[in-house]
């Protein structure tokens, strides 16, 4: 089981790696670990990120670096899916007059307001 | 206290509230973000399908080159027919001198009928003449072939006299607007006209080759940009690609189109273009300081020896397997041209092949071997004489060096190696590609070329003291990229080229400070319309659709790849094995395991019943029940190698090959790929699809019988 969600996410990596040396740029991590299932948020995604080495200069991180922290993320099942209901849950939360969208700016407003 | 403490009520409530807002936000950010990045995972793979897909097909080229060496190695004629055949599949093509060119394609003696209502040209052409091009072909008018030809004549005594790199300079008009790959994409033409202006004048453009092949409307393309290289010579710059080759338009489509729509002139015309395509210069330079080809370069390029060569010798760059010593034959023997010490690891490099004509190309009729051998033997001493003229550089009448050869000789080892090295310098400029990783070496995806990296530009720079190359040659997402360290640049402008919405196409324009500025379009209102999410999954089926063929294609070794993970003989594998399997059978380099959901629906327990989901797909494209299916299967892997071998058996373009002509190819073809075919099994082939019964096979409907005529490209 091991080896086969380790090639799985090399694969994921792989299609990251413009460069084809097994290096990714840091700031693709968070793309890379959500297309394989998981929902972290960003201070997750940061936290992952400072487990893993990130090479200087130019923001890289190599697949040798990556693979063992993303395993352990995918056996633990960690950053599951956000049930439905809890995510149909959060857009009410926000959309008081009921009109069933919000909008970006409402959202970013709500995420950067002390 | 009341009032305190309702206030800290509300306020604690309002807090609570927004602490709730901020959480049901990041909630809402994360989901999106998950959404986002399988999005972009999409994106990513389907890109990755296409490409693969396309350069796997160049890849077959190559298997069809060794297909011809592979005859030319094994076969031994044993028949006045057989013969015969060989001999037309090698010594190719009739070689022209300009005299016999002007009579055999002349256009004087074609007729333009009254009741013809498209564009009419006359010489020197005038900037009206090319609106009217431009507004007929707009209206989906064709210009007679009269003018194409007259056009194509014009072209290329215009073309004789410029140099292999053309120069440009920023002071006379104040931008130059360079192009890359069209591909036969007539709206992405017109959407660069109408946004960037006509050529005059004031406006200069470079044109970087790969014109056409797989889009339907290269004629007109070509058409267009030789009317404006003539109308105004200094503004207007053609650079060959290597799409600009007769052996390559056979497979992509370009010969496929000529011939569609003109069935009376369309030999003369390709057999023009042909002439034309040599001519075209090979690369552009900007004020000494920006070097535009159309590949690329090699630590070998030599811009001095560019200069220098005589272009129009290399009608075709392709090229051929070297002849294994062991199979040498007694009567037909190849040239061994000495490789240079370039690396050679595989120790299969090709080594180029002069074609000299025999000038008298019959084979003598009866089964007598003594009568072929004296043939040859006179053949060879024609072409021993004619090697020896082409040793004393001041040869008054040009041949054609083609690719395929027929005779040996010492004193023209020398002669070969130039040639070598001068073929060498085309080949990297016209197919070579730009890598991460530093070195040079052999472009094996594409068969030809190399694969530069940074350090190969840095030092092809500096030699020549220039600022920055550009390039095409490969499709890009937003119609043009940037690499080593912005010195390389591609730029790519046909837009929607693997499928509507798959990428943007751009150009660049340059002004005298030689800052890029680009300008990017698509060329299809559809695409506009759509959301993101739209548009990627309707390039995605069209790739999904395009690997799913491919699997087909491979159903037996699929099959036995399967097998070997199955050995206890359940008809099921597990889907990581199913993962190994089909990379080690399709060997595309694509991540199976991301694409698995789309291609693979239903599994049980995380196994897949292999033989089901191979019918399943076998379903989408199966057509005549009545046809063997792993017969289908063969001929469906290897259509389009198939079209290729017949239109060159083909060799008046007739579109009809006899029954014999098809047995022939068929008993080399499969001996070639390993089929087992009973002479039988052939026989009932051939005449099932014969329909009229005439003893003669259209090419088109022998395809159709199979359905396997795809229903969109040329």
């Amino acid at each position: 089981l091991v080896a086969e969600i380790e090639k799985k996410i090399t694969e994921a990596f792989e299609v990251f790696d413009r460069e084809s040396n097994k290096t990714v740029d840091v700031r693709e991590i968070g793309c890379i670990v959500r297309s394989l299932g998981c929902f972290p948020n960003e201070a997750e995604v940061q936290e992952l990120i400072e487990k893993m080495e990130v090479e200087e200069p130019g923001g890289f991180v190599h697949l040798e670096n990556f693979l063992p922290v993303v395993t352990k993320v995918l056996l633990d099942r960690r950053f599951r899916p956000i049930p439905e209901d809890v995510i149909l849950h959060a857009f009410e939360a926000l959309d008081e007059n009921k009109r069933g969208y919000i909008t970006k700016e409402e959202l970013v407003k709500h995420l950067t307001e002390e | 206290m009341g009032s305190g403490s309702s206030v800290n009520v509300k306020y604690k409530y309002s807090l609570q509230k927004s602490e709730n807002a901020f959480k049901a936000a990041v909630l809402i950010q994360q989901w999106y973000r998950r959404h986002v990045a399988r999005l972009e995972m999409r994106r990513r793979c389907t890109w990755r399908i296409f490409q693969s897909i396309e350069y796997a097909c160049e890849q077959d080229q190559i298997q069809l080159h060794n297909f011809f060496s592979y005859l030319m190695d094994q076969f031994t004629p044993s028949s006045s027919k057989e013969r015969d055949f060989i001999s037309r599949m090698f010594i190719s093509g009739e070689s022209y001198k300009e005299a016999e060119l002007e009579k055999y394609c002349d256009y004087e003696s074609i007729e333009v009928p009254d009741s013809y209502t498209g564009p009419r040209l006359s010489f020197p052409l005038l900037p009206d003449h090319a609106t009217a091009l431009l507004e007929a072909f707009q209206q989906k008018q064709q210009l007679h072939a009269r003018y194409v030809l007259n056009l194509l004549h014009e072209t290329r005594k215009h073309l004789k006299q410029l140099p292999n790199i053309s120069h440009v300079s920023t002071c006379y008009s104040e931008e130059v607007t360079v192009c890359g790959d069209l591909h036969g994409q007539l709206d992405d033409l017109f959407l660069i006209f109408y946004k960037n202006g006509l050529p005059s004048p004031s406006k200069s453009y470079v044109f970087n080759g790969d014109f056409v092949d797989r889009g339907k409307q290269s004629l007109e393309i070509l058409v267009i940009l030789f009317t404006f290289l003539l109308i105004y010579p200094k503004e207007v710059h053609l650079n060959r690609g290597n799409h600009e080759d007769h052996m390559v338009n056979l497979r992509y489509g370009f010969t496929k189109e000529v011939m569609q729509k003109y069935k009376v002139h369309g030999k003369k015309i390709l057999k023009m273009f042909q002439n034309v395509f040599c001519w075209l210069p090979l690369a552009t330079l900007i004020d000494q300081k920006v070097l535009i080809i159309h590949g690329g370069v090699s630590d070998t390029t030599d811009l001095d020896m560019l200069e220098k060569i005589r272009r129009d010798k290399f009608v075709s760059v392709l090229r051929l397997k070297k002849r294994k010593e062991s199979s040498r034959k007694p009567e037909i023997q190849a040239i061994n041209g000495e490789r240079e010490s370039g690396a050679d690891a595989a120790g299969n490099e090709a080594a180029p092949r002069l074609s000299l004509h025999p000038h008298s190309a019959q084979a003598p009729s009866t089964a007598n071997r003594l009568e072929f051998s004296r043939w040859l033997r006179q053949t060879v001493q024609e072409q021993i004489d004619t090697c020896r003229r082409l040793v004393d550089i001041s040869e008054s009448e040009p041949e054609e060096l083609t690719y395929s050869s027929m005779v040996s000789l010492k004193d023209v080892d020398e002669l070969c190696l130039t040639r070598q090295e001068e073929w060498k310098q085309i080949l990297d400029v016209l197919w070579s590609d730009p890598m991460p990783q530093e070195g040079c070496r052999e472009n094996k995806v594409r068969g030809g070329g190399c694969y530069f990296g940074p350090d190969v530009t840095e030092k092809f720079l500096e030699k020549y003291s220039l600022q920055f190359l550009i390039r095409s040659h490969e499709c890009k997402q937003e119609g043009y990229e940037f690499c080593h360290n912005r010195k390389v640049l591609t730029i790519f402008s046909a837009s929607n080229y693997y499928e509507i919405g798959s990428n943007r196409g751009a150009y660049v324009k340059l002004g005298p400070d030689l800052i890029p500025h680009f300008v990017q379009y698509q060329a299809n209102k559809t695409a506009h319309m759509l959301t993101m999410t739209q548009r990627i999954s309707r390039v995605e089926e069209s790739a999904f659709r395009a690997l799913r063929e491919k699997l087909f294609a491979h159903t037996s070794a699929l099959i036995s790849a399967f097998k070997a993970y199955d050995g206890d003989n359940t008809g099921r594998i597990t889907l990581h094995n199913w993962a190994t399997a089909v990379e080690s059978v399709l060997r595309l380099g694509l991540p199976w395991r991301m694409l698995r959901p789309q291609l693979v629906r239903s599994t049980k327990d995380g196994m897949l019943e292999y033989k089901s989901w191979l019918d399943d797909l076998a379903m989408e494209q199966r057509s005549q029940e009545h046809i063997q299916s792993s017969l289908l299967e063969v001929i469906y892997r290897n259509r389009s190698n198939l079209e290729t071998i017949f239109r060159i058996i083909d060799r008046d373009h007739s579109g009809l090959i006899s029954f014999e002509e098809f047995q022939q190819t068929w008993k080399l073809f499969s001996s070639h790929m390993n089929i087992e075919l009973t002479d039988d099994g052939i026989n009932d082939l051939v005449r099932s699809i014969d329909f009229n019964k005439d003893g003669n096979i259209d090419f088109n409907e022998f395809l159709e019988a199979f359905r396997l005529v795809k229903q969109c490209p040329v």
